[in-house]
């Protein structure tokens, strides 16, 4: 996306809104909502990839081996990942901390 | 050549939706609008009109498919009253900052309650900020011709703005009236097909009606106000347009006998014609008097109607409409703020009259115009109500 939505004049948008371009809400940080933050214990993991399928955001990859990421960009931070993970290898941190 | 045929303005405002060619049609009957939607049904059902008629199952749903089919680029119609326009009145809100050009007739009928059928202003006035173009109309002829009127601003690529005209429920729907029809060749010459900027289409994805953050959400309201705002030239457009095919001309705002006017009798609606009767009465009798009609709602032609009673001391407001605990009606509370900032301003007396079917007759007005002169410019009140 050219400009954030800050930066945008009333002038800019498309008549009636209309999104033009498919597939923008990929650029949307929704990562700025987060209070807590994913904290991964690559030690504790045994690559069941759970936190992968309960991730609403789909925020979580998979990498190499089975192990995972997560994508900070789009983490909201909802702990789902952390309640679900079998082996406490996610814990949530305050974002001050 | 234009024919004159004697119609209930129902039916004729249903031929003239014929004649506009629309594509979608979803309406649920409600008095007094019942019998557009029934001709328009049966219109579709007997092959004379190839549009799909979508028998929803509430005013909901009614504006709900509108704007759905609109935003596909649907030429798309709407018909309502009352109860019915509050019920839809979630959806008529967004109809608007899309841009999407949806043509509704509002049959006007009172709010409920008590319950009641019958006519006043009340129902279009609970949704005066809702962003579509407004329009009054006085009689049968009217209804048809801005069935055609309305589509041609609504759809013009520059204004492209859903479009509500408003006609008094029973006193126009339910009467027969001599009217002229348009040969379907100046209809088509008047109103070219719609052609959107914008539609839903698979081949070309777009997103209409997203949500948007704090962040962008003034701009999004700012660039409807302009829009409603800059309607104004496409309003007159289409007026003069229609005027030169047909030789009927209409104005944002219409005047009658204002010329060195002292006294101006303000209304909205059928009840002008009424109107014009007293104002006959008074001149005749040497009185200054002169009567000006809001055909324009939204946009408030706040220009034109500083012009239209310059010159006047007394400007009398009939509201048909009453906004509870207000300083006065919704007309007279606009006409006020739009003198306010003039140096040489008139009083503005405003009296609500015509409640829910109440009559209204020509001695009335005179009424209203003589107890005028020794009312104060603020505040309103209830003609003829039983103390």
């Amino acid at each position: 996306m050219a400009k954030q939505e800050h930066e945008i004049s009333w002038k800019e948008l498309n008549v009636g809104y209309v999104i033009d371009e498919p597939g923008n809400a990929a650029t949307y940080r929704t990562g700025d909502w987060r209070s807590q933050r994913p904290v991964y214990n690559k030690d504790r993991c045994i690559r069941c990839g759970t936190c992968y399928v309960f991730c609403p955001d789909m925020a979580i990859k998979i990498i190499q081996d089975g192990y995972i990421e997560h994508d900070l960009y789009y983490c909201k931070g909802c702990g789902i990942c952390a309640q679900e993970c079998p082996t406490a290898a996610i814990a949530m941190k305050d974002e001050e901390e | 050549m234009a024919t004159k045929k004697g119609m209930e303005v129902s039916i004729a405002a249903a031929e003239a939706v014929k004649q506009a060619n629309v594509d979608v049609i979803a309406a649920y009957p409600i008095t007094p609008q019942t019998h557009i939607v029934e001709h328009l049904a049966e219109l579709v059902n007997n092959g004379e009109l190839d549009a799909e008629f979508i028998p929803v199952e509430s005013e909901h749903s009614a504006m709900s498919v509108c704007t759905g089919s609109s935003a596909a680029g649907a030429r798309s119609f709407t018909c309502t009253s009352s109860q019915g326009l509050a019920l839809m009145s979630e959806i008529v809100y967004i109809t608007a900052p899309l841009r999407l050009p949806v043509v509704m007739l509002l049959a006007n009928r009172t709010l409920s309650g008590p319950l009641s059928i019958w006519n006043d202003h009340s129902d279009v006035m609970s949704i005066r900020d809702c962003g579509w173009i407004q329009v009054f109309v006085e009689n049968g002829q009217e209804v048809y011709d801005h069935v055609f009127i309305a589509y041609r601003v609504a759809e013009d690529r520059n204004c492209l703005l859903p479009f509500i005209v408003n006609l008094d429920g029973f006193i126009l729907t339910h009467v027969i009236e001599p009217i002229e029809f348009l040969d379907q060749e100046i209809v088509d010459r008047y109103l070219p097909p719609y052609q959107p900027l914008y539609s839903l289409h698979p081949d070309h994805p777009v997103t209409i009606g997203a949500f948007s953050t704090p962040a962008l959400y003034t701009e999004t309201k700012k660039a409807q106000d302009e829009a409603l705002k800059q309607a104004m030239p496409y309003l007159l457009k289409g007026w003069q347009e229609f005027g030169d095919l047909t030789g009927r001309y209409y104005h944002p705002i219409e005047r009658y006998k204002t010329e060195g006017a002292k006294i101006i009798l303000v209304t909205q609606g059928s009840l002008g014609e009424t109107a014009s009767i007293a104002i006959d009465d008074l001149r005749e009798k040497g009185e200054p008097a002169g009567l000006v009609k809001i055909r324009l709602w939204r946009p408030f032609p706040v220009r034109e109607f500083r012009e239209a009673v310059k010159g006047a001391e007394l400007v009398v407001v009939m509201d048909r409409a009453i906004s509870y605990g207000a300083s006065a009606g919704p007309l007279a509370m606009e006409i006020r703020a739009a003198l306010y900032a003039e140096e040489d301003r008139p009083r503005v007396v405003n009296w609500i009259a015509g409640i829910a079917g109440r009559d209204v007759a020509p001695e009335d007005f005179v009424q209203m115009l003589q107890q005028g002169k020794e009312r104060p410019g603020e505040g309103y009140e209830i003609y003829g109500v039983r103390e």
